[in-house]
């Protein structure tokens, strides 16, 4: 299926959709929000590029493999528990880094932060993973 | 309202059941989605239906606003959801593969491993 | 080490594996020694958990620093700690068995990586201190083994694979609303907290229909009678190391399930719920073994062996004596062992004469005298002769049901033992023994029945095998050491306050 307008909307479409779940992952840091609906947003972006245009060119703008995306993202999240088991803390015990930044003011990174981006990665390549499996062929 | 989200969860579950029970392997797994979203709702009616304000603790305050809705089992269908999902996803690939490989989707004609002789 | 960590290692350590060898997706041989390295250092783990739990009781991590019973606890007691070890050694040896025995093909669509995170699910499912967390380890393990049952995709397996996946879903989607009740009636899905609050309920009744919906849902994964028909009818279908892994652990998982519902949780009614279970473990011992002995392809007459075992483990759940609980455990121990053992021998023998008909084996015996006396050791394991692990799993367990006269149970038992002889005897004659039909006219395909010599992949199938057979050995041997490890197992389990106060503490 092309459509001239499909194809015309989702490339300014795409673009907002990514942004907006970037947005959703970081709002998640204080506010509802998050990872998982970040992450779906993201794929929900790639699987509207693979509907209008093709699976191919989806896979391109990606630009990795589905496969390397979710090992990258429950490394991210994995590794967080780890960083705390290595503080003698709990696993996924969260730690928290708080810092002033001038200028800006107080910022609060934490352990949970990288958790969070792992999430977000898993769920966009887990989705693409099925979702481009079904589609080619 | 407790007894209306019964019926529903009743009817969700047998229809459920009842396209299971079919031998067509779509339907089962339309059967399967029906039945997970049953459980889901049925952990959200029996842990209590409150109108209430959410579990969130204003500025200044040390408790939520009384009536607050019980975050757990939101939490726990949210969870269900997430596995669900990915569980579906994987059903929807391996349905597609069985029809491509097998050639039917009758699950009378998958008898070959049940290990019965014919 | 700090208790945390060692809580954590089990669950951690098949992660970290699984995910360095998705990140080495491309490189097959990276990827296997990785996944070698990972399921040695799973035993260690599990090996030094059992030894600090036996030797400072139970020990509690909360996750997240969350005290429980808000947050999510990890729980080691000595039936996890003890399954936890033997999930270790049976994943070193499968990792070590699939290293020659896994087709490339299979091994660059990431067998190694699912392989890790089932061993993830099924340790996570182990330790967690927390029902809904049990039910989310429970999906972890199921999807892991739901790609690797169907990862292939020939005929058989993806049959297999979508009646496996049903049931299991089926099961899912009970264990879910039960839980959702549990949370109803309760208001907490911590386990030791359940297993407080539970204790004096007005309505015991209720506690009891949610007991028997956990019933059904962990039944159907252990495979319990009459619900254990898609364990044959698709374990048999992928390559003989998957087969291998989760047979001898996914149903146990289900047991291990119902041993810690049944003795912390709903301990209400015992004398209906556990009646109940009693019944049940009788009859999915008959059932199990008059399927295999109607069977004539090895995997299949070791798949219906599995349902008549999972029986024998019920039996001390339903007994609830220390003796008798004590034999279950070990009977579970036992299994895991002989069971992963005599697939390994039958992917051998698969291997060197290429089938799996016991009428085309034709005499193993004559040609390799070596996996023959293997086989001998589990066969006669499994079927409970002495002095192998199997008679004392068995004498601890009819013991444990003398000593409270259930004779009915003993005697379904015993009877169940003598099938599983004569079964075992069918495949010793068939396939060891009795020349096959082209042997006999000398039509033999070319390189059958020659020995390959001891190159290194002979080394990675056999090593796993003899380690299984010696362990079969060993732990009837020194049985001693083995049962008064289990009693005491069986006595913390029997002894709920113990659960509840590590997890809980003090001040309830």
């Amino acid at each position: 299926m092309k459509s001239l307008i499909l194809q015309t909307a989702t490339r300014s479409l795409v673009a907002v959709m990514l942004l907006f779940s970037i947005f959703l992952l970081l709002r998640g840091h204080d506010e509802p929000g998050g990872g998982f609906i970040g992450g779906l947003v993201g794929a929900a972006a790639f699987a509207l590029y693979a509907i209008a245009f093709d699976v191919q060119s989806a896979r391109r703008m990606l630009g990795i493999r589905p496969q390397m995306m979710i090992a990258i993202g429950l490394a991210m999240a994995g590794g967080a528990g780890i960083i705390s088991l290595l503080a003698s803390e709990p696993y996924f015990a969260h730690l928290w880094y708080h810092t002033e930044v001038p200028g800006f003011g107080e910022i609060h990174l934490g352990t949970f932060l990288l958790f969070d981006i792992g999430v977000f990665l898993v769920v966009i390549g887990v989705t693409l993973l099925v979702i481009l499996t079904l589609s080619e062929e | 309202m407790e007894t209306l989200m019964a019926i529903l969860i009743g009817g969700l579950f047998a229809s459920g059941i009842y396209l299971m029970l079919r031998r067509s392997i779509v339907k089962l797994a339309i059967g399967l989605v029906l039945l997970s979203q049953s459980a889901n709702l049925t952990i959200f009616t029996v842990a209590g239906l409150t109108r209430g304000n959410p579990p969130l603790v204003p500025e200044g305050e040390t408790m939520p606003l009384v009536p607050y809705a019980d975050p757990l089992p939101q939490a726990l269908v949210l969870t269900a959801i997430v596995i669900g999902f990915g569980v579906l996803a994987f059903t929807l690939v391996l349905v597609k593969r069985v029809y491509q490989t097998v050639g039917t989707d009758d699950m009378d004609e998958m008898r070959s491993t049940d290990g019965f002789k014919d | 080490m700090s208790h945390d960590l060692l809580v954590a290692l089990p669950i951690v350590i098949p992660l970290v594996t699984g995910v360095i060898a998705l990140l080495f997706y491309e490189q097959r041989e990276t990827q296997r020694i990785i996944s070698a390295i990972g399921a040695a250092a799973l035993l260690i783990a599990g090996i030094a958990l059992l030894l600090e739990v036996r030797a400072e009781g139970i020990l509690v991590s909360d996750m997240g620093g969350w005290p429980a019973p808000f947050g999510i606890p990890f729980v080691a007691d000595l039936l996890s700690a003890v399954l936890v070890m033997m999930t270790g050694l049976i994943a070193f040896t499968v990792a070590l068995y699939s290293l020659a025995t896994m087709d490339p093909r299979r091994e660059s669509f990431g067998f190694y990586p699912l392989f890790h995170i089932l061993l993830m699910g099924i340790a996570g499912s182990f330790l967690t201190g927390d029902m809904f967390n049990l039910f989310v380890w429970f999906e972890v393990m199921l999807i892991a083994s739901f790609v690797l049952i169907a990862l292939g995709g020939e005929r058989a397996q993806l049959e297999g694979a979508i009646k496996y996946v049903a049931l299991n879903l089926i099961s899912s989607a009970i264990l879910l609303a039960a839980i959702g009740l549990l949370y109803g009636v309760a208001g907490t899905l911590n386990m030791a907290d359940l297993g407080m609050k539970l204790q004096d309920v007005d309505e015991p009744w209720l506690v009891t229909a949610i007991g028997m919906l956990f019933l059904v849902s962990f039944g159907i994964k252990a495979a319990i009678f009459p619900m254990f028909f898609w364990l044959p009818a698709s374990y048999h279908t992928p390559p003989i190391a998957v087969t291998a892994l989760v047979a001898a652990l996914l149903s146990k998982v289900g047991v291990y399930a119902l041993i810690r519902a049944f003795t912390l949780i709903f301990t209400q009614e015992t004398g209906y719920t556990h009646q109940i279970l009693l019944v049940v473990a009788g009859l999915t011992m008959v059932t199990g073994v008059l399927g295999a002995v109607a069977q004539y392809e090895v995997r299949k007459l070791l798949s219906f062996h599995i349902i008549s075992q999972i029986g024998y483990m019920l039996v001390g759940l339903a007994i609830l004596s220390p003796l008798a609980l004590a034999g279950s455990i070990f009977y579970i121990v036992h299994n895991m062992v002989t069971k992963t053992n005599l697939f390994l021998i039958s992917g051998a023998a698969y291997r060197l004469q290429g089938t799996y008909e016991l009428k085309q084996l034709g005499s193993l015996y004559r040609y390799h005298p070596y996996i023959s006396a293997l086989f001998f050791v589990s066969a006669m394991a499994l079927a409970g002769m002495p002095p192998f692990s199997g008679f004392f799993a068995k004498l601890t367990l009819v013991r444990g049901s003398l000593e409270v006269e259930h004779y009915i149970i003993v005697a379904v038992a015993l009877f169940t033992s003598v099938l599983t002889l004569f079964s075992m005897t069918k495949i010793w004659t068939e396939g060891y023994w009795t020349p096959s039909e082209a042997e006999e006219n000398d039509e033999l395909p070319p390189g059958v029945n020659s020995w390959p010599g001891w190159n290194s992949q002979m080394l990675a199938m056999f090593v796993p095998i003899i380690i299984l057979a010696a362990l079969s050995v060993g732990m009837g041997i020194f049985a001693q050491p083995v049962i008064s490890l289990l009693i005491e197992t069986a006595e913390q389990l029997l002894e709920p306050s113990l659960y509840i106060e590590a997890v809980i503490g003090d001040e309830s």
